[in-house]
């Protein structure tokens, strides 16, 4: 199959699939969602090593260089800031304190 | 198994990860768990990347790339951890901006790299596409960083023949790319990648900062798309799918966005909305019609007869930084049995779904955070519709006077309820400019001042009470 026509069937797909996931999630969660499938396109740090890595000139070594620092500070950066967020997010506290409270009152 | 089948393979299981986190995001309870899985997996592709063989021979300047990987590191884990929340749209314009800016420069070296070999034109094509695309979104993500640091106006900037002149760079862009289709000329690629900057500038300037949540969501889609078309360049499936994904979520938020403030995404990007508006709101209409305003205690003896409230919070909140004590109240409150809840408009705050990080981030339950349509359901058996820091979210003339700037746009129907309460700086119109005629409602109760400072007030008299 022609190369290019295997890349489209990929990134249609993906796209229908993506849409059908992400509109599932809810409002409560979109800044979570922004960051982590921003933390999500810093996959281009795989672009960049492969660049840095296959450099034959002192430009392209420049470039590349730069591409791996850019590209680490938004995986890096996405995924940490949102596990913070995440970590915020916490269903109602089950009432461990009271409970032994009410126990001892009667 | 060949070495590039194996790393293929662990491609393809980064890739599932991806996908698997975003599903996970679809609740509150296991969406930490699928981020740390997609970090895994991003780690087994950048491991993986390490064996990969380029051109034939394995990877050069593997000590470069560990230090480029280290400064990265260096830079990023602290500047993630100790951000303040209300600092959150920000954080995520700049890692946006720098992923664009990657995909770019990957775009172009590929270009220098393959030039010589005299690739297809459709190689050159998506090259020059994440060049494009990639440069708009980095310089697009610093102009939008600079307005919500504050390091410029929010407001939009404009210019005569702004249109016409963006047009033209648009234009000059699309020229570009054809000729270096044709010729093929690096020097060309340079003049592009300048270009591209001037328009990722001049398309962000005339947006105002109450459009930046639709902005970030889109910049966030081009720089997903720009990946995506690296990973054409490159070959890379990997690249591709996770570029694709993000480029969807970015859209399908985008127009979440717009639809949230009820209007056209051409509109939120093309009509500089809210630049005049400062003119027409210190100049309040005033015709004679009187507020009623009353003290925290008055509230808080209001409040506790109440069996049902629900709060309404707006950008104002955090920017008094007066979560924590909205959420004692409401805990309160609670304990004297009265049913709490806090209604979330879709754009409260700065960026999507900002409002219900900063609740949580001051320990607010999500059980007790409401999507709109849900607290408009609630309102309508709610005693008190208690308003902090919001103002056009809930302006009514977003629904019955058509020539309003915000009309179409879905409020939260604070009106419903058997009382509002109004915690408000002053009289000065929100972000939007525009005067709120439930400010003058017979049931409306406005408090005057700090939002911090009274909820700290009518925490105390609760309490007394």
């Amino acid at each position: 199959m022609n190369v290019l026509l295997q890349y489209a069937t990929v990134l249609i797909l993906t796209a229908f699939v993506g849409t059908e996931i992400i509109a599932k999630v809810p409002s409560i969660l979109h800044t979570p969602l922004m960051s982590g499938s921003n933390a999500i396109h810093g996959v281009i740090l795989v672009g960049s090593m492969l660049i840095l890595g296959g450099s034959t000139t002192n430009l392209q070594e420049v470039l590349g260089f730069l591409a791996v620092i850019l590209a680490t500070l938004n995986v890096v950066g996405g995924f940490v800031v949102t596990d913070r967020m995440l970590e915020m997010f916490k269903p109602r506290a089950t009432k461990v304190k009271e409970t032994p409270a009410d126990e001892v009152a009667p | 198994m060949s070495r590039e089948t194996l790393i293929d393979l662990l491609y393809l299981f980064s890739a599932t990860t991806f996908i698997v986190a975003l599903k996970g995001l679809g609740s509150p309870k296991h969406a930490r768990r699928g981020n740390m899985v997609a970090a895994f997996g991003m780690l087994v592709a950048v491991v993986a990347t390490f064996f990969k063989y380029v051109d034939g021979h394995s990877l050069h300047h593997v000590w470069l790339i560990l230090l480029a990987m280290f400064i990265g590191v260096i830079i990023a884990v602290p500047t993630a951890r100790f951000v303040k929340m209300t600092a959150m749209p920000q954080l995520v314009a700049i890692f946006n901006g720098v992923g664009g800016g990657a995909a770019s420069l990957v775009s172009m070296t590929e270009f220098i790299h393959i030039k010589s070999s005299h690739p297809a034109t459709y190689v050159i094509l998506e090259v020059l596409l994440g060049v494009l695309i990639g440069t708009v979104s980095f310089a697009g993500s610093a102009i939008a960083f600079a307005k919500l640091q504050e390091l410029m106006t929010g407001r939009p900037v404009t210019y005569p023949g702004q249109q016409l002149i963006n047009g033209v760079v648009g234009a000059a862009a699309v020229a570009l790319i054809v000729t270096i289709l044709v010729t093929a000329s690096t020097s060309l690629l340079w003049i592009l990648l300048a270009l591209s900057f001037v328009l990722g500038v001049i398309f962000v300037l005339p947006i105002g900062g109450a459009d930046v949540p639709v902005l970030i969501s889109l910049l966030n889609a081009f720089t997903g798309l720009a990946v995506a078309a690296s990973g054409f360049t490159l070959g890379s499936n990997l690249l591709i799918v996770a570029g694709t994904l993000v480029g969807a979520s970015g859209i399908l938020l985008t127009r979440l966005m717009s639809k949230a403030m009820g209007r056209s995404l051409s509109n939120v990007l093309f009509s500089a909305f809210g630049s005049v508006v400062t003119a027409s709101g210190a100049t309040t209409r005033d015709d004679g019609r009187s507020v009623r305003s009353g003290t925290p205690e008055d509230i808080a003896i209001m409040l506790g007869f109440s069996s049902r409230v629900v709060i309404i919070p707006g950008y104002g909140l955090a920017v008094a930084q007066g979560q924590h004590v909205l959420r004692e109240l409401a805990e309160l409150l609670e304990s004297k049995g009265i049913e709490v809840f806090y209604a979330i408009h879709p754009v409260a705050g700065r960026m999507p779904g900002h409002m219900n990080v900063l609740l949580a981030e001051a320990n607010v339950p999500y059980e007790q955070l409401l999507e709109m349509d849900e607290a408009n359901s609630e309102l309508a058996t709610a005693d008190v519709a208690l308003v902090v820091g919001a103002n056009d979210t809930v302006n009514p003339a977003a629904n019955d006077d058509p020539g309003s700037p915000i009309y179409g746009m879905p409020i939260i129907h604070a009106d419903l309820a058997e009382n509002v309460v109004f915690l408000k700086r002053s009289m000065r119109p929100g972000f939007a400019g525009i005067e709120n005629d439930l400010l003058y409602n017979p049931k409306t109760t406005l408090v005057f001042g700090d939002a911090k400072d009274t909820l700290t007030k009518m925490v105390a008299a609760v309490k007394a009470n």
